[in-house]
């Protein structure tokens, strides 16, 4: 299977796509948030919204979003970030 | 001195979206209050309420924006928005500067809180969506409208229980006269027919039986409601030099504290509060024709009202014309004082003092000439709308007809 057709990106897409008010199809793995268009406050919204579709608590700080143990500097990385903290809820 | 008019309203209430749902209503005696609709009432005493059932926000802003923006912030915005039309302000850069917001809440972002406690204590959900905290913060119906037209002079929210609106106009009207802005957006909103606020009222025990009638010796207490108004006040040189329509002038406020009881109004309190803002407007007594009174249909608040009238305005208290609008659109708590600012504007510009309706029988005790049941033509120069907050917190405006000079 493809990574753009991998079930976790495709939701995370999904999440970032209705923030940025933009077509899914558009985002690629190599997105990021600037380049979206997307603010601080946005983000705290894509990551909510990631922790209520996936049911698991991401450990991200607005205050320093680069020191945060959860990558989003691209979609793609997001995405992998995801797949790893559902790894670990389910170990 | 600087003067300071008004050019422009809007308001959101029970009465219907919108300044002219609101005056139309004024003027036919039409009650707001009916079962309410927008929330569960199993398990609540009082089932009846002013709701501004006709205000939708999803019809007014989008998605993003409602995520941010409680209840009471999305009526402020709609009644600013209204009041900025009606104004034809447009303003510059160094105009912007110069521009206040003044907002009064009793409660801020009560549907946001109402609705996270409930998923966090009563559903046990972990987390709760980010914009909890500036959805809810009591400043942000004055923050959005800031945003919203630019307004970047002072800002800030008011919030003196049933007096805030009264609070947050009087103090951007001195606040113009002093010098410290040309113009200012100005009033109040509040949004508090939660489960949660319904609850607490219910626990005072001073929710009426079946209908908001003040002044009338059956009333059984208040009808709790919700909405906001917004007001454009301008220093009266630059209105003139825009050529605005001049709505009416603002003369005077004046504001004390009962320093008493936390609850009991004050006949003192009160009395000292008129006659503060006749001073600040240096009228006479007799000059007043007619009070939008504070009139919340409970025994303590109209007895002493009516007592504080003439003790305040001695003979002048006789021939004065008195109303309550609350008997329409219901207790606004916070947004209640720019409602019934909205309401005394109607009867200086138009000629027509809205009724107090539901007046069945007359109370000894508050015997001053109220208007009772229907709307009454009259010409007047001078009014004053009067607040008195729980806590003892008493503010009064005094208005003028505008005559053109």
């Amino acid at each position: 299977m493809t990574e753009t057709a991998d079930p976790v990106f495709t939701e995370v897409r999904r999440i970032i796509a209705q923030q940025a008010m933009m077509e899914p199809e558009r985002i690629t793995l190599d997105s990021t948030p600037d380049g979206l268009g997307l603010d601080s406050l946005a983000l705290v919204e894509i990551v909510f919204a990631i922790e209520e579709s996936f049911d698991i608590s991401v450990p991200y700080n607005a205050n320093d979003p680069n020191a945060s143990d959860f990558d989003i500097s691209t979609v793609g990385a997001a995405a992998q970030a995801v797949r790893r903290l559902l790894a670990e809820k389910g170990s | 001195m600087r003067r300071v008019v008004v050019t422009g309203f809007g308001v959101v209430s029970s009465l219907g979206v919108g300044r002219e749902a609101f005056l139309e209503g004024l003027r036919e005696g039409r009650s707001g209050i009916g079962p309410i609709q927008l929330i569960p009432t199993e398990g609540l005493a009082t089932n009846f309420a002013a709701e501004a059932r006709d205000f939708r926000g999803e019809e007014h802003f989008s998605r993003s924006d409602i995520a941010l923006f409680d209840r009471v912030t999305q009526m402020a915005l709609y009644a600013a928005a209204e009041a900025m039309a009606q104004s034809g302000l447009e303003l510059g850069e160094a105009q912007q500067l110069r521009a206040a917001t003044v907002i009064g809440t009793s409660m801020g972002g009560q549907h946001t809180q109402d609705d996270n406690y409930r998923l966090v204590y009563g559903e046990g959900k972990t987390r709760v969506h980010p914009f909890i905290v500036p959805r809810l913060m009591a400043n942000a119906p004055a923050s959005q409208i800031s945003i919203k037209y630019g307004l970047k002079g002072p800002a800030w929210s008011v919030s003196t229980a049933c007096a805030s609106s009264n609070h947050a106009i009087g103090q951007a009207f001195h606040l113009i006269r002093s010098g410290g802005a040309d113009m200012a957006a100005t009033g109040g909103a509040e949004s508090g027919l939660t489960y949660g606020v319904l609850k607490a009222w219910e626990g005072l025990r001073v929710m009426a039986r079946d209908a908001c009638r003040p002044f009338s010796r059956n009333r059984s207490g208040m009808v709790q409601g919700e909405g906001a108004a917004v007001l454009i006040l301008e220093e009266l040189e630059a209105a003139k030099a825009r050529g605005a329509e001049i709505l009416a002038e603002i003369l005077g406020f004046g504001m004390t504290s009962d320093a008493s009881d936390i609850v009991q109004p004050s006949l003192d309190g009160a009395a000292r509060a008129i006659r503060a803002a006749l001073a600040d407007a240096r009228l006479s007594p007799e000059a007043i024709q007619h009070v939008n009174a504070h009139g919340t249909a409970t025994q303590a608040n109209d007895r002493t009202e009516c007592a504080a009238l003439r003790a305040a305005l001695g003979p002048a208290a006789e021939a004065l014309s008195v109303t309550s609008t609350k008997s329409m659109h219901g207790h606004c708590i916070g947004g209640a004082g720019a409602l019934e600012a909205a309401a005394t504007i109607m009867a200086l510009r138009d000629g027509i003092i809205a009724p107090t309706i539901n007046y069945e029988e007359p109370d000894p005790d508050c015997d001053l000439d109220i208007v009772t049941n229907v709307a009454r033509e009259a010409k007047i120069s001078a009014a004053l709308s009067n607040s008195f907050a729980f806590g003892g917190l008493n503010a009064v405006l005094a208005l003028r007809r505008w005559e053109g000079v």
